[in-house]
This record gives structure tokens, C-alpha cells and sequence, in this order.
């Protein structure tokens, strides 16, 4: 593994130094028929699930695969599609902004083939490489963040979670047979690198156990101030302890924090600003379910994610909790819901104690929002309601036995 | 003989999904086998030991990657990542394991030469693993040691003409859906806003200068397929403001079942036939629509630009052809404190190179953020901790009811001093003329 010099010189970094170029122009990797009618687009149709058809003004057609990927990938998984692509495309493809990836063909006589190639394509393990799917009314592929595999934060793992989830809905993604389009999301803790606060399904890792404190290392590694500060309810204090110490054994004064554990929401932002803080832990950490979001203005405004599934453990390799209650959500909404309503509008329109009963989901006190004002907006501030078997509502009923 | 025995991961094999292990796998013994004599500049068996390390979170149920480090290429501050394992001793394959993130082309179109290219160096000088792409939308190069950083700048900049993304508190990465390149629906050119700003504001994207983080993203019609609603700081979502296009002859074909509705997208299910007055009429939020001597009628004063009907009927039905975008701002995750969607701030603006109306507006409302924001704020929280009004004031902006979803429900108004005849300062004693003590 000898060392090969791209030409940087080290001792001279700014020589021929090339900054701020930004991205290559996209109109460089246009295929010849989207370049063509860049801008003149007239009608679309899917002609079958994974498959669409644009229509431009001049009569040009564009016919194009839809597949779904992994997400995270390697260089030869890439070269793969890129090979499909040179041999079907004229070497061209992209990526939807759901993790898919799209071959385009310019006439439909060039469709069979290219889609019995993609379909051809196995691991040896025998999952499919490039499964074609993910048009309307169904299931598309999961938008996710990096989970165990990279990232310092995470509360419970992505790909695997993803992987389990799609296994078990591979036939919704395949297929268009649900009310509306079904966006599945997940965001390995709170930051939310995925921004799945808005998807029909939202699956987040959580963390349930206050930071633990190094108190011998944090006033060398992190600003004390900035994590006392990134504590959003006030719960992390300054504080001098006397410590013994794990390298000389002495006892000595250090100067660390204290946390109200009371008080923490575990969120994890003082273990983003103090690496000192850490959270993590294999009986704390899990998923929180989050249902009924949405971020297209169709028919009803775009709404946030509802907390329907206040924890589910974390289950490796094979997540069979969460695999079997998302399967019950979506079962449900297939079953109730009206042709366009989406995961949140049916939901609404029944009415959430009507949700978690049709879904057959637990309620408990987690699942009532105390945070703050929009909490109380949250609450039932009428007298319309519906009554449910489920969930006995009388007085008596409600009467916790002491 | 795999490196490390991974008996759990190996259960992600099965399932007809793709399977990343299997990908993984695989590669790691593509690596070993190196049919095209690669020089690798950094460990052979990374792949083994990723693997290795995440069987073990997967038996730990806990991540083993170090918090931060701080690590980047010579004048940027952002577009790499730091990454350590804490367990480097037996993973020494990755006990560096940095992420890089290369500025994808807007709409994500590539020619097979740029990402073979891309794929040839990232082989030669990472571990061969990467997204496609990074939840902002870069392309992200997952693994690499801290000495093959500048060498990777070196050589996407130099052969490849092509830069980093942005990581965190700067500009991020813009990213847009696909728009004019393949929809019908997008009002305006969003690749070409995405590229435009991404190059104007190239200092802002490489050298931290904010409180946070600052996202754009650009949505060519209300459908939102890039979630700039949910997911930038500044959303661009096209509009337009005229007429609805309709074509009738088209919608007697959607009534008479010629064409499936919605663009197909129900096809697997049992629907019944084509019913125009339940699935468009009816649910038209705005109820603006009628039909008349079998004609389709839009009041298109009423239409709030929903998109569902377009939706349904994409043969019959085009957005109008006076277009622009309007602008929202300050959505969030929930980080710090609670979710945020981006609120309504221009309602039209026209969407035409070089952009400078709305160059405009996101330099004034820089210049506030950066003078007011917190160590960590974002524009959402700090437009909740000023209030809506001061957010007017820096943009220079008047208040519209399109502002609002509905008036405030409480009279706390903060008025200005300036405001109120006579001012704020009186003269007790004058008042103590009128009003014994």
C-alpha cells in the first residue's frame, strides 16, 4: 500500500489550489430526450408499478424505471447500475430524492428488456438488486440516516430497520393498492438528519436514560458552558466534584456538571455539544413510532408525524416488533381509508381513539404531548368524541387500581 | 474466509429487499480479490472490519463510533466529517473512518463516465462505500483517513471539476426535485435555482459563519417532493397565479374511463370506475368546482392551488401559466424545541434568472440571523423568539392575512412606540390633574 500523490503538496496547500467550484451543471447529465424537452413536459402516466411514462410536447416519450437501492452502497453496486445504464440508456440515470434510482429509456420498445435486466439482478444471497417499484399508490423506499454503521448518536440502527421493514412491505412496494402514497421514514435519533417529522410512518430512535458524566474528562473536552447551555428544559448545572481519580488512583477536584435527570427529555443535544455526555444504552434505546404526517399541500395542508407507538425495544437483526406493528398500521389504513386520503387525513377523519383502535395500538400517558405550548392544542377541547371498545372510558373504567 | 464472523448481520442476507449486507459482503471480497490491481491508499480489509464493528452494535445494541473530531481540507470548514471507532484495536480498518460530502448535480442526473469516475476514486482512495445519496442530498462518501482528505479535494477539484457539500453551521448543500427536467407541474426551473445559489453562495457553503445550520430546498409545484416544507430553512415552492389550464375534451376522456386517473397510481386497487364528482369536485378543498353542460368549471379566484385535481387528471389539467414560487421560511426537526414547518412569508415571487428578488430577501434575512441568532438557533426558532413582525422588519416585507392561517387569538399586541399618538412618555402630574391619587 505504497502512498500515491494526487499532486497536493502538502507543505505548499495553497499551489494550484482549486476552492469554491461548487457542483457540476446538471444540464452535463441529462439523457439526449430530457435535454431535449427540458421545460416541455405535457402529461405523465404510470404504466405499471415502478413504471412511467412522460409525454413531451414535440411526441417524444420518455419511459422510465423506477428501482429502489439500499441506500448505502458500494462502488461496485454503483458500477452495476451504471453498466445497465450504459448498455439500455446511453449512459445515463439518476437518483429520486427517496433513495430510488431511475433508468430512462426514450422509446417503449427499449422497456421490456431493460426492466428484465433489472429484475435479473440478484445478490448472491438472493435479494433482489434492483427491485422495480415504488410508483403511486404505494409503498416507496424508505429515506434513512446512517444509524450503527457511522454515526456517533444514534439510538437504534438504520439499514437493518430498513431492510426488515421493506422485506415485509416488498409487496406494497411493488404494488399500488393503497388509498394514497405511503412515505415510510427513519431518523436513527431525535437530530433527525432523515426529517421524518413529516411521513405517513415515522420510525426515530430514541434514547430513554440521562446522559452519564466522565467527570474526569469534561472540563478537558468539552466548553462546560456550551453544554450547560444546549440543554433546552435547564437540567444541566456546573458543578465541583471530588472525584477519585481513574488514572493516579488520587482523589481531586474536578469541575464537571450535574444533570436533574427529572427534568431530561433525552434529547442528547449536550452529547452533541460534550462528548462527555453520553446517553447510549442497550436497555434505553430504542424506537419511537410516529404516524399521520405528510408534506405535500394536496387536499390538506402538510402536518406533522403523531407519536402512535410511544417505544418499541430494539430487536436486531430482524426488528420483529416494529416490522409486525407497522404491518398492522398499514393493513389498517388499506382496509379504512377513503381512494387519496393519506395515512394522517383518515386518521383525523375517524378520529385518533378510532386509529389506535382499528390499528390495534396501546394508549397510554406517553402518548399525551406535555412540551410545551403546543401541548395544549393537542388536548380535546370539545365534546366530541367517539366512544370505543378498546378503550373502556368511564369513570370507573378509567380508575387506576391502586 | 470472512475476517470477522458476523452471524447476525448475516440474517439481513434474506428478504427479497436489497441487501446491504449482502452488498457489503460481497465488495469486501470484490477488495480482497482486486482484479483491477488498485493501489488502495487506505486499509484492504476496511469492509471486513465495518463489518466487524457493526456486528458488534448489532450485539451491543449500542454504536461504537466516537463522538466528532475534527478533521477537514485546508480553508473549508465544512464537507468532512470526522469519524473514529472506539474499539480501533480490533477494527483497525476503520479506526478512521471519515465521511466526505460531494456536492451533487441538482435533480441528481448522472452520465456513467462522471459516476464511474467518482466510484474509480473513491475506490482507490476510500473504503468503496458510499449514499446515494445523504439526507440533504449530497453524495456521501462514507470512510476515508485523515491524510487521503486533501488528496480527494485535490482530485475531485482538479479531474473531476467538482466540490464538497456543506456540513455544519453554514449553508448546507441547496437540493431541489427534478422539476422542469421531467414534470409537467414545476412552475419554474429548480435545478437551475439550486445551481444558481449553490455557486453565489459558495463561501457561505464552505466556511462556517452562522449560528447553525441553513438549508434551501426547491419544490417545483405544491406536491413538495423534496419536503422543503418540512425540511429548509427557506422553502421554495412554485406557484402560479392565473387560470388553471383545462383541456375538456380530456376530461370527458377521464369521465368515460379512457383514461386511468391519477396518472395510474391506483391501479392494484379495487376503486370502481371513474367518478369525477367524488374524487375531484367533492374533495376540492376550496369547493371551486362544478360541472356545467358537461363541462369542467374552475372559480379560479377560490383555488388555493392544492394540486390534487392537476393530480388526478394530469391529461386534462395544467398549472396556469403565469408561475413563480412562493417563499416560506424556517422549518426544522424538532431540535431544540419542537418541530417546526416553514410559515408563508412571500406568497409570489417570480422565479427567473439571475434570481435576485430572492437573492435579495435571503441576504436581508441573513443579516438579522446572523446579528440575532443564538450559538444553535435556528431561523425558525429565532423568528418564534422575535416574532413574526421583526422577521417583516429585516425583510423589508409588509403584513398580508396570506400571513396567517387566522388572526392572533389574544390582544397582546406589541405595539411600537411610534405607533400610538403622543409616544409612551407622559407626565404623571399632568395625569394626576385629571385623576385624584
Amino acid at each position: 500500500m505504497a502512498f500515491i500523490s494526487s499532486g497536493y503538496n502538502p507543505d505548499k496547500p495553497m499551489e494550484n489550489r482549486i476552492t469554491d467550484i461548487g457542483n457540476r451543471h446538471y444540464g452535463e447529465f441529462l439523457p439526449p430526450v430530457i435535454k431535449k424537452n427540458f421545460g416541455k413536459w405535457l402529461w405523465h402516466e404510470i404504466l405499471e408499478p415502478g413504471v412511467l411514462m412522460h409525454k413531451a410536447e414535440s411526441g417524444d416519450e420518455v419511459y422510465t424505471v423506477r428501482v429502489g437501492e439500499p441506500r448505502l452502497m458500494t462502488v461496485q453496486y454503483i458500477r452495476e447500475a451504471l453498466d445497465i445504464a450504459d448498455k439500455y440508456c446511453d449512459g445515463y440515470l439518476r437518483f429520486t430524492t427517496r433513495n430510488n434510482i431511475e433508468f430512462m429509456v426514450d422509446s417503449k420498445d427499449k422497456l421490456e428488456a431493460l426492466k428484465k435486466e433489472l429484475q435479473s439482478k440478484k445478490f448472491p444471497g438472493g435479494s433482489y438488486m434492483f427491485p422495480i417499484g415504488g410508483t403511486g399508490a404505494g409503498v416507496t423506499n424508505i429515506v434513512h440516516t446512517q444509524g450503527w454503521i457511522h454515526c456517533h448518536t444514534p439510538a437504534t440502527d438504520a439499514s437493518g430497520p430498513v431492510k426488515c421493514v421493506m422485506d415485509d412491505l416488498f409487496e406494497d412496494f411493488q404494488k399500488m393498492r393503497l388509498p394514497a402514497q405511503l412515505r415510510i421514514s427513519l431518523a436513527c435519533c431525535l437530530n433527525m438528519c432523515g426529517a421524518v417529522h413529516c411521513s405517513d410512518i415515522a420510525i426515530l430512535g430514541y434514547h430513554r436514560k440521562p446522559p452519564m458524566i466522565d467527570d474526569e474528562y469534561i472540563d478537558k473536552l468539552c466548553e462546560i458552558p456550551l453544554a450547560i447551555a444546549a440543554c433546552p428544559v435547564g437540567a444541566v448545572k456546573p458543578k465541583k466534584k471530588k472525584i477519585k481519580s481513574e488514572k493516579t488512583g488520587e482523589e481531586i477536584e474536578v469541575k464537571s456538571v450535574e444533570v436533574n435527570q427529572e427534568r431530561c427529555m433525552f434529547c442528547g443535544n449536550c452529547y452533541t455539544m460534550c462528548p462527555s455526555m453520553p446517553l447510549a444504552d442497550h436497555e434505553g434505546d430504542g424506537i419511537v413510532l410516529m404516524a399521520g404526517g405528510k408534506v405535500s399541500n394536496r387536499i390538506s395542508a402538510p402536518k406533522f408525524s403523531k407519536v402512535v407507538v410511544a417505544f418499541i425495544e430494539n430487536e436486531p437483526p430482524r426488528w420483529p416488533t416494529l416490522t409486525k406493528t407497522i404491518r398492522k398500521i398499514v393493513d389498517a389504513y388499506a382496509k379504512g381509508a377513503k381512494k387519496y386520503e393519506r395515512l394522517g387525513d383518515w386518521a383525523e377523519r375517524i378520529g385518533w381513539e378510532k386509529f389506535f383502535e382499528v390499528c390495534d395500538l396501546d394508549f397510554s400517558h406517553h402518548l399525551i404531548d406535555d412540551f410545551r405550548d403546543p401541548a395544549y392544542y393537542t388536548w380535546r377541547q370539545t365534546s366530541n368524541f367517539k366512544f370505543t371498545s378498546k378503550f373502556p372510558y368511564e369513570y370507573a373504567d378509567l380508575k387506576v387500581e391502586k | 474466509m470472512p475476517k470477522h464472523e458476523t452471524p447476525l448481520l448475516d440474517q439481513l442476507i434474506s428478504g427479497p429487499w436489497p441487501s446491504f449486507v449482502d452488498d457489503l459482503k460481497s465488495y469486501s471480497e470484490y477488495r480482497h480479490k482486486n482484479p483491477k490491481n488498485v493501489e488502495y491508499q487506505i486499509p484492504e480489509d476496511v469492509v471486513d472490519d465495518l463489518l466487524g464493528v457493526l456486528e458488534l452494535s448489532y450485539v451491543d445494541k449500542e454504536t461504537h463510533w466516537k463522538h466528532g473530531g475534527i478533521v477537514g481540507v485546508f480553508g473549508y470548514g465544512g464537507g468532512v466529517i470526522g469519524r473514529y471507532c472506539d474499539q480501533p484495536e480490533k477494527f483497525s480498518g476503520v479506526a478512521h473512518f471519515h465521511t466526505l460530502r460531494v456536492n451533487q448535480p441538482n435533480g441528481k442526473y448522472y452520465s456513467t463516465e462522471f459516476l464511474r469516475a467518482i466510484c474509480d476514486l473513491w475506490e482507490f482512495r476510500g473504503s468503496g462505500i458510499m449514499n446515494m445519496h445523504g439526507s440533504t442530498g449530497d453524495m456521501v462518501f462514507l470512510g476515508t483517513r485523515t491524510e487521503q482528505l486533501e488528496e480527494i479535494f485535490y482530485e475531485l477539484t482538479h479531474k473531476l471539476n467538482q466540490d464538497l457539500g456543506g456540513s455544519g453551521s453554514n449553508l448546507r448543500t441547496p437540493s431541489c426535485c427534478l422539476g422542469q427536467s421531467r414534470c409537467e407541474w414545476a412552475c419554474y426551473n429548480t435545478q437551475e435555482a439550486a445551481y444558481q445559489l449553490t455557486h453565489e453562495y459558495q463561501d457561505e457553503l464552505h466556511r462556517p459563519a452562522f449560528p447553525y445550520k441553513f438549508k434551501f430546498k426547491f419544490d417545483g409545484c405544491p406536491n413538495c417532493c423534496v419536503a422543503s416544507i418540512a425540511r429548509s430553512d427557506l422553502s421554495v415552492i412554485g406557484t402560479w397565479k392565473d387560470a388553471i389550464q383545462i383541456d375538456q375534451e380530456a376530461v370527458q376522456a377521464y369521465i368515460n374511463g379512457e383514461i386511468p386517473p391519477n396518472g395510474g397510481a391506483h391501479a392494484d386497487g379495487d376503486w370502481g370506475p371513474f367518478d369525477i364528482q367524488k374524487e375531484v369536485i367533492d374533495l376540492c378543498p376550496t369547493q371551486c368546482m362544478w360541472m356545467e353542460d358537461g363541462k369542467l368549471m374552475i372559480n379560479n379566484k377560490e383555488c388555493t392551488r392544492c394540486m390534487h385535481c392537476i393530480n388526478v387528471m394530469p391529461r386534462a389539467l395544467r398549472p396556469g401559466n403565469d408561475r413563480g414560487a412562493s417563499i416560506l421560511v424556517g422549518a426544522k426537526a424538532p431540535i431544540l424545541d419542537g418541530a417546526q414547518m416553514s410559515s408563508l412569508l412571500v406568497p409570489f415571487i417570480r422565479m427567473e434568472e439571475p434570481f435576485d428578488e430572492l437573492k435579495e430577501l435571503i441576504e436581508n434575512i441573513w443579516d438579522w440571523w446572523m446579528e440575532e441568532g443564538k450559538n444553535r438557533e435556528r431561523l425558525g426558532e429565532l423568528i418564534k423568539r422575535k416574532g413574526f413582525r421583526e422577521l417583516l422588519n429585516v425583510a423589508g416585507l409588509k403584513a398580508v392575512p396570506q400571513h396567517v392561517q387566522e388572526p392572533r387569538h389574544n390582544p397582546y399586541i406589541y405595539w411600537y412606540e411610534d405607533e400610538v399618538p403622543g409616544g409612551w412618555q407622559r407626565d404623571i402630574k399632568e395625569f394626576r390633574k385629571r385623576h385624584q391619587r
